[in-house]
């Protein structure tokens, strides 16, 4: 329906008498597998989407020699992204040239662009996608939509400019979801707690349709479910179910925190039954030397996992949390406490091209920046990732002005914009700093390079005669600045012999690995087991994610990531009824925790520099939400496991808490 | 316009408002279902009040009535007729940040800034409140806004900067 | 989202109010809209007429009247939460008024809208039911009191007719009781999943008298008779809790099953109790 007004749409829209034949829902994985279910594609006769196998080593030996085996199964419960701000799209036509420009609330301009072109046959050429200041994305806006296509369309052929913005409860419905995945679990170890080998199959809702990476996302968790651990034998077996609930997609961590729960939660089981402690069990089992070619065939950069455990441990107090835990036990306390680990291993930064090509990706995982330094001294830097939120602004400038010697504030990041910056792939998986900010690293070492030819030209010196700092080369006494530089350049009265005017250079960076961060976290719960609810007393978190260029846009990432993966374990939760209807089809009834339900958080670091590029960083978007999910669930069952609790489905509410104690009980 | 879809329905429902926003004096025609926000966004160009749900909340578009917090979704137009109105691009003055604004930046307190201008407007009207408040406090003061970014920490540490307590 | 379209008159008077209720078919009183407005968004209502009282300033009043306190119904529950009379006289109104919502909706919403609205998971309603709160309405045959526990029928049901308007709520005022009011929620700005009010007088260590009121435990705030007479000394207080649940009728949805609002409901009515007879 299209009209001049909002609410002139919504009348016309409800005039509209639609007659809908209800057909059978099914809306579980598993139970769309079974025979006889719905199914939700009739020309593919069945909800088996695909199977994906990864395995390495001799699993079935592992497994028949070893002396203790755990066996787990664990709910991931399907979520609701929730960016803020709801998607909108605004298309306004050039009639006269043909030309079209879309403003989208997306992650992806540069991704949006191509593949608009190829659904709406708008020419590439006349297609610009621009993402301005975007109020969070979180993997929901890492998609091209029905709605951005439609309004392209719909703008072309009326020759006017269309909006559409979406309502949130509409978002609910419309925009991609996350998780919703069955996973089992096993682990072969020794009767010591020795982790051999890992057994992991997922089961995995897809939803009706395949969004633009549905099929991919528990993939990208396919490497990890050996964690943070030395194992020899792996095996990994995915199977994608269409079902008859809005597709999944990729949400913050997309397959990551999936695996991370899956192992740090069986971790803990290993330990109970071989009689260790969480933290004993991990340090018996960390990998230890880097780089480090991992069972499941990737190859882990650098780390020191027990640094970062160490530094949590202190952070935390480890002894004294104990001894309060033991205490309530022994004056049967109502109030349980519970500590929960999680010392996970991400890998993150997406991607080296040629493995995204061999998961049959349909793009590359490279970026590119372009510098500009122009007369007056002041510098443009395109960037082709897309922030919207990340404040890459802010670490970008810094990495130019580290480089430049230019001040801080004369420098201005330019993106979101193809017509602005042509070349990008835009921001999700933790990429942006370790592969775009890389390429803005190398497009500033070439503009100095340039510079230093100049400079050698201009000061009469041998390149390697200059020394060069704070944007200043140096030399016999002479003097010159990457400023003058930049002006030298733009007037070209003074170059060396054929050089090109202009001090500007670009830089595509692929790089040649993932980026690895680790770290630990430690959730500490209040469990009241007359009411079943949970409290998050404490978060400690210590991270190693490389190099820091920002250390509070790096907290504030943290912060933000735990709250989401704690929101997991707690909270939040989309539901379905049996006919398929969205029962939190709003943000009364789906969760998302305000202030009041969180505690502030005690981070600390470790740091481990990347050595698979130049600035040795590892990306930090996702860690948070990897890690924090698996170390609540691990304090909820630990609070209760004296008591005989041993698992509590996600997210833990004070009913299925209260069930679980009465189980035990009884 | 379309025709009203009930029987006896006014020819013309628009009733005529006075609304002063950021201090200025506004003399509006308004359909009475068009809900505050939109009179803000839309007819005032004061864009900052932001949209995040349909259910009263998230608190993205919290401005203050009469000096007190509320969430401008959930009130009609027609009802802040002869009210004063404070929205974020009412908060600065001379070009200088208000103190909370301030505060939100230096403690890095937002990442996306959707949620921000609700946050901003919500602690404005905490700390009228309760000028010192407890950390407790704050997080139950903030109880009626969400944000999906900063998981709160830093925006309990800017509120504490603007009221002057904690570090 | 977009409300249907409606007509919208401001009453200057509560007369004036009745007459233009009466002025059409499926018109409604709007207060300070928090409770009506959500669902003219999502087109869940859709009167005709809205009548707003919500600019009455002479509705909007707490004043001492003798054995009881009185309120005017557009009284902002923040209002309630920090105004000294209700502290003084009726603690346990001033502490729930400071649980609805979030403090948004205390700055808007009202307690006569709250309680014209008939939630059955709203706070107020429960309170005033155990205070045995009488509710003063004025329709078009004049006004009359309605005791809190008769006013409530159902959900989103109360004995207002369509051209009655709720004015005033008088509380008896507590004196030396003792009292409390446990709200349990998922999330700070949720509705209650259960609540419990209770109010215990008591003289030398007897209780005289219990009232004990349930918030979410049905299709209106539930009056537990059982619970109440059972609690005749103060160790009664667990015992009086296991039947708590005895006349409740509670809901199945996302906050919790009836099973566990039982259970929640006798937790919660246990710990209410010990306050009360303990404050």
């Amino acid at each position: 329906m299209i009209a001049e007004t909002r609410a002139e749409a919504r009348d016309a829209a409800e005039l509209v008498q639609v007659e809908y034949e209800p057909l059978p829902a099914v809306v579980d994985p598993e139970r769309a597998l079974e025979d006889g279910a719905p199914i939700v594609h009739d020309d593919f006769g069945t909800n088996s989407c695909y199977t994906w196998k990864l395995s390495a080593g001799d699993v079935d030996e592992e497994f028949g020699n070893a002396s203790v085996v755990v066996k787990e199964r664990y709910r991931q419960q399907r979520l609701i992204p929730n960016a803020m701000e709801p998607r909108g799209v605004i298309v306004q036509p050039f009639p006269a040239t043909g030309e079209l420009t879309m403003w989208s609330a997306t992650q992806i301009p540069h991704i949006a662009r191509v593949t608009l072109s190829m659904v709406t046959g708008v020419p590439e050429a006349k297609l610009r996608v621009v993402a301005p200041d975007v109020g969070g994305g979180f993997g929901s806006k890492l998609n091209v939509y029905a709605e951005e296509a439609l309004a392209l369309v719909l703008a072309r052929k009326l020759g006017r400019p269309i909006k559409w913005i979406e309502t949130r409860t509409e978002g609910y419905q419309a925009t991609i979801h996350g998780r919703d995945q069955i996973q089992e679990i096993e682990l072969a170890a020794t009767s010591e707690g020795k982790i051999r080998a890992v057994r992991a199959k997922l089961t995995v809702a897809m939803g009706a349709y395949l969004q633009l990476v549905t099929p991919g996302v528990p993939l990208l968790g396919a490497w990890l479910y050996s964690g943070a651990y030395d194992v020899v034998a792996y095996d990994f077996e995915c199977t994608g179910v269409f079902t008859t609930t809005t597709p999944t997609d990729a949400y913050r961590g997309a397959g990551r925190p999936e695996a991370t729960y899956a192992i740090e939660r069986a971790i803990d089981a290993l330990a109970r039954k071989v009689g260790k402690d969480p933290v004993e069990i991990r340090r018996l089992n960390f990998l230890r030397e880097f780089p480090k070619t991992i069972a499941s065939g990737l190859t882990v950069d650098s780390g020191d996992y027990d640094a970062h455990l160490d530094a949590a441990l202190e952070l935390l107090d480890y002894d004294a949390v104990r001894k309060d835990q033991a205490e309530r036990r022994e004056r049967r306390d109502t109030k349980e406490v519970g500590i929960g680990f999680s010392t996970y291993l991400e890998m993150c930064g997406l991607a080296p091209s040629r493995i995204l090509g061999a998961i049959r990706y349909g793009a590359g995982g490279w970026d590119a920046a372009t510098i500009r330094f122009l007369p007056t001294g002041t510098v443009q830097v395109l960037i082709g990732t897309s922030p919207h939120g990340q404040s890459h602004e802010t670490t970008f400038a810094q990495i130019v002005a580290d480089q430049l010697g230019v001040g801080y504030d004369e420098i201005e990041v330019l993106h979101g914009d193809t017509a602005v910056t042509p070349l990008g792939m835009d921001t999700y998986g933790s990429r942006s700093l370790t592969v775009g900010g890389i390429a803005v690293y190398k497009a500033a070492e070439r503009i100095v390079e340039k510079a230093r030819k100049i400079a050698a030209h201009q000061l009469e010196v041998g390149e390697d005669e200059l020394a060069y700092d704070g944007g200043r080369f140096t030399a016999n006494g002479g003097a010159l600045t990457t400023k003058e530089i930049a002006l030298q350049a733009w007037t070209a009265h003074n170059l060396p012999d054929g050089m090109e005017p202009g001090l500007e250079a670009s830089y595509v960076f692929d790089p040649e690995n993932f980026s690895w961060p680790a770290g630990t976290h430690i959730a500490v719960v209040e469990i009241d087991t007359e009411t079943g609810n949970v409290d998050l007393i404490r978060y400690v978190a210590v991270d190693d994610v490389g190099k820091v260029i920002n250390p509070d846009v790096v907290a504030g990432q943290i912060h933000g990531g735990v709250t989401q993966g704690v929101a997991q374990a707690l909270w939040e939760e989309a539901v379905y009824d049996d006919d398929g209807n969205l029962i939190t089809g709003s943000m009364v009834n789906y969760l998302v925790p305000s202030a009041a339900e969180v505690p502030s958080f005690e981070l600390g670091s470790t740091e481990t520099p990347s050595p698979t590029n130049p600035l040795g960083v590892k990306g930090v978007g996702e860690t948070g939400t990897i890690a924090s999910t698996a170390a609540v669930m691990n304090a909820v069952v630990d609070a209760l496991s004296a008591r005989g609790v041993t698992d509590i489905d996600m997210p833990a509410t004070p009913e299925r808490v209260w069930r679980a104690v009465k189980e035990v009980a009884s | 316009m379309l025709a009203p879809n009930f029987p006896g329905r006014k020819e013309d429902a628009v009733r005529r408002v006075s609304i002063t926003v950021n201090g200025a004096e506004h003399d509006l025609d308004l359909d009475p279902r068009e809900l505050l926000v939109y009179v803000l966004r839309e007819r005032l160009g004061l864009t900052g009040t932001n949209v995040g749900c349909d259910t009263s909340s998230c608190g993205a578009c919290t401005v203050l009535i009469d000096g007190e917090s509320v969430k401008s979704c959930t009130v009609l137009g027609v009802q802040a007729d002869g009210q004063e109105i404070t929205t974020i691009e009412g908060l600065a003055t001379n070009g200088s940040l208000h103190p909370v604004q301030e505060a939100f930046k230096d403690t890095h307190g937002l990442q996306c800034g959707y949620c921000t201008p609700g946050f901003v407007m919500a602690t404005v009207s905490l700390l009228r409140e309760t000028p010192s408040p407890s950390e407790e406090q704050i997080r139950h003061g903030l109880e009626g806004n969400l944000c999906r970014c900063t998981g709160y920490h830093n925006i309990v540490r800017a509120v504490q900067q603007a009221a002057g307590v904690g570090v | 989202m977009i409300p249907a379209p409606f007509d919208y008159e401001v009453a200057e008077s509560v007369d004036q109010a009745v007459e233009l209720l009466g002025s059409r078919d499926d018109a409604k009183l709007l207060a300070g809209g928090h409770s009506l407005i959500p669902l003219l968004r999502l087109r869940f209502a859709r009167p005709a007429l809205l009548v707003d009282i919500g600019r009455m300033d002479d509705l909007r009043y707490v004043r001492d009247a003798g054995e009881q306190l009185a309120i005017g119904a557009m009284t902002r529950h923040n209002d309630l939460q920090h105004n000294p009379l209700v502290q003084e006289h009726t603690p346990i109104l001033s502490h729930t008024a400071g649980l609805i919502g979030d403090p948004q909706v205390r700055h808007r919403g009202t307690i006569g809208g709250s309680v014209a609205h008939g939630d059955p998971a709203s706070d107020l309603p429960t309170v005033l039911t155990a205070l045995d709160a009488d509710l003063v309405v004025r329709g078009p045959g004049g006004e009359r009191t309605v005791p809190a526990e008769e006013f409530f029928r159902g959900v989103f049901e109360t004995a207002l007719g369509p051209q009655d308007v709720l004015t005033e709520i008088r509380i008896p005022k507590l004196g030396a009781a003792g009292w409390t009011y446990v709200k349990f929620t998922r999330r700070a700005q949720d509705w209650a999943t259960v609540g419990v009010a209770a109010v215990v007088r008591r003289t030398n260590g007897t209780i005289d008298a219990a009232a004990i009121a349930l918030t979410n435990m049905g299709p209106t705030p539930v009056r537990a008779r059982a619970a109440e007479g059972a609690l005749k000394t103060p160790d009664d207080a667990a015992g009086a809790a296991n039947v708590v649940a005895q006349e409740s009728d509670p809901p199945t949805d996302t906050s919790g099953s009836a099973d566990y609002r039982r259970h929640l409901a006798t937790v919660l009515a246990r710990r209410a109790l010990e306050e009360a007879i303990s404050r």
